[in-house]
């Protein structure tokens, strides 16, 4: 198979991996845009039958649109990174070869998910991930749901949703009322972001806000029926359809991992002033590199992209990108997680949602590889991007480097990437 | 409107509009489960966004595909592991 080559690829067709490449593109370099979803937009800018493309993708759709150096590849995965700067992809379920120059990750975050009592149970969800189902079609109208879980984007979530005819119970926040109170209260530092508060929690309501609160248990026969929520004052059971319950991002660094780029004690792919990683001709941007926001990863897509080029980053996208880390970090100090969602659920929770393996089965190892070959936790299909993240919040194990291939390919992938490496390294010598 | 697509899920078919997801479309076919889990526990989609792999089922006969990454169009058959 040969390789299609590319000046740089981008990884992540979200606000940093858009801003990337149409700094790329314009600049004139070859540029390949790849992504697991089926259009671009990342979670944020997710377009559905119901959900229109954003302005700022409409914007991006026009811009770009008449290039002929920019291959937007979408529903596509990577397999595998192979030597001398190739990436094995899946297409569309067919295998492909792309070979780059620079290595751009924007390959943004996912939802930090925690388990409680009854969490497998169809009706529980993500709270980020509520949102993208519903923007891709799925019907809530009617349906009685509580969201839960920590940060700004349980109101969007909650916003989302009754804008879908859903009705919200209650939104549940782990966060204590003081702490999100002097949260809102910096917002006037970025009136933008103030702007949306306010109208999301008039959206809302502000009655079915509830700080200092978390979910610990679904209860319900084959799909959720009520939902248990602990307080301070004690725990009360809501009737709900659906509980959305999400605490807080974290980076997707699985390629980042395996190419070798240092990650940070957060785990964020590390970079410097330049958006450049530990490794040369790597650059990453948006989330990956730090919970930030989608102004933060626009701001550092087109930074990289400069970076990339080896073009001067100007001052202003600069002072932006400071602006917008210093709002990071408020909202990573309002939301950092408390001891309530810190603490662990009874031992008979499953903790691995693929090998249906207890929060006790894994707790009776010393660590995360001794779990893993003992009980199969993390073996399963999501490779552990679940039930890991749950072991590093509550047992302090070290995430561990995936391998490859980075998700389920077909054999027909594994058996390109064979002559793949055979090709690379020869073409190598 | 929207454009309406006809798909098969587990042999019945289903109108929905075009770009909505498969997981979306499970969903619009009223089943509250769409898999079991090795426990034979039922599942349904969870994450929304292509990471945790439970909402997955077999589309035109190709088994492990996520639903909610995949958007439904015209003669889709859907087969569901519940």
């Amino acid at each position: 198979m040969t390789a299609d080559r590319f000046d740089i690829a981008v990884i992540g067709a979200g606000p940093a991996g858009l801003e990337a490449a149409r700094v790329a593109v314009e600049a004139g370099a070859r540029v390949a845009l790849i992504d697991d979803n089926p259009r671009p937009g990342g979670q944020i800018w997710r377009q559905g039958p119901n959900a229109a493309p954003s302005a700022s993708l409409r914007d991006w759709l026009r811009a770009t649109g008449p290039s002929t150096n920019l291959d937007v590849m979408n529903a596509t995965k990577v397999a595998a990174a192979l030597d001398d700067k190739h990436l094995l992809l899946e297409r569309d379920g067919a295998p492909a070869l792309i070979a780059y120059s620079k290595l751009l990750l924007a390959t943004g975050a996912r939802e930090r998910v925690l388990p409680f009592e009854g969490w497998t149970l169809p009706g529980v969800t993500g709270a980020g991930g509520l949102q993208a189902l519903v923007k891709g079609g799925m019907p809530v109208r009617g349906e009685r749901i509580v969201v839960a879980g920590s940060g700004p984007l349980l109101l969007a979530v909650a916003d989302t949703a009754q804008r879908h005819g859903a009705d919200v119970r209650a939104v549940i926040e782990q966060a204590p009322l003081a702490r999100v109170a002097s949260f809102v209260a910096s917002l006037s530092a970025t009136p933008s972001k103030l702007a949306q508060a306010v109208s999301l929690a008039r959206a809302v309501g502000v009655s079915r806000y509830r700080a200092g609160s978390v979910v610990v248990k679904a209860h319900g026969a084959g799909r959720m029926e009520a939902v248990t929520v602990r307080t301070r004052s004690g725990d009360k059971t809501i009737e709900a359809d659906r509980v959305a319950c999400g605490y807080g991002l974290v980076p997707n660094a699985t390629l980042a991992l395996a190419l070798g780029c240092v990650i940070d004690g957060n785990g964020a792919i590390s970079v410097d002033e330049h958006q450049r990683t530990s490794l040369p001709d790597v650059f990453a941007a948006g989330e990956c590199t730090g919970i930030g926001g989608m102004e933060l990863a626009r701001v550092e897509g087109a930074c990289a992209a400069l970076a990339a080029l080896g073009a001067p980053v100007d001052a202003r996208l600069v002072q932006q990108r400071s602006r917008w880390r210093a709002f990071a970090a408020r909202v990573d100090r309002a939301f950092a997680l408390g001891p309530a969602a810190r603490a662990l659920p009874p031992a008979s929770t499953t903790m691995c949602r693929c090998e249906d393996v207890s929060i006790g089965e894994v707790a009776a190892h010393a660590n995360w590889r001794d779990a893993k070959l003992l009980t199969r936790c993390g073996m399963g299909p999501c490779q552990g991007r679940i039930c890991g993240e749950a072991a590093a919040l509550y047992f302090g194990w070290p995430r561990v480097v995936a391998r490859e291939p980075f998700a389920p390919v077909r054999i027909e992938t594994l058996l390109a990437a064979c002559d793949a490496t055979g090709e690379v390294q020869s073409s190598g010598r | 409107m929207n454009d309406l697509v006809h798909v098969t899920i587990d042999g019945r078919t289903l109108a929905v509009p075009a770009c909505t997801t498969v997981a979306a479309a499970l969903a619009l076919d009223g089943q509250a489960a769409t898999r079991r889990s090795v426990t034979r526990e039922p599942r349904a989609a969870f994450c929304g966004m292509g990471v945790c792999h439970e909402c997955r089922v077999s589309v035109d006969g190709r088994a492990h595909v996520l639903a909610c990454q995949t958007l439904c169009r015209d003669g889709l058959v859907i087969e569901t592991g519940r």
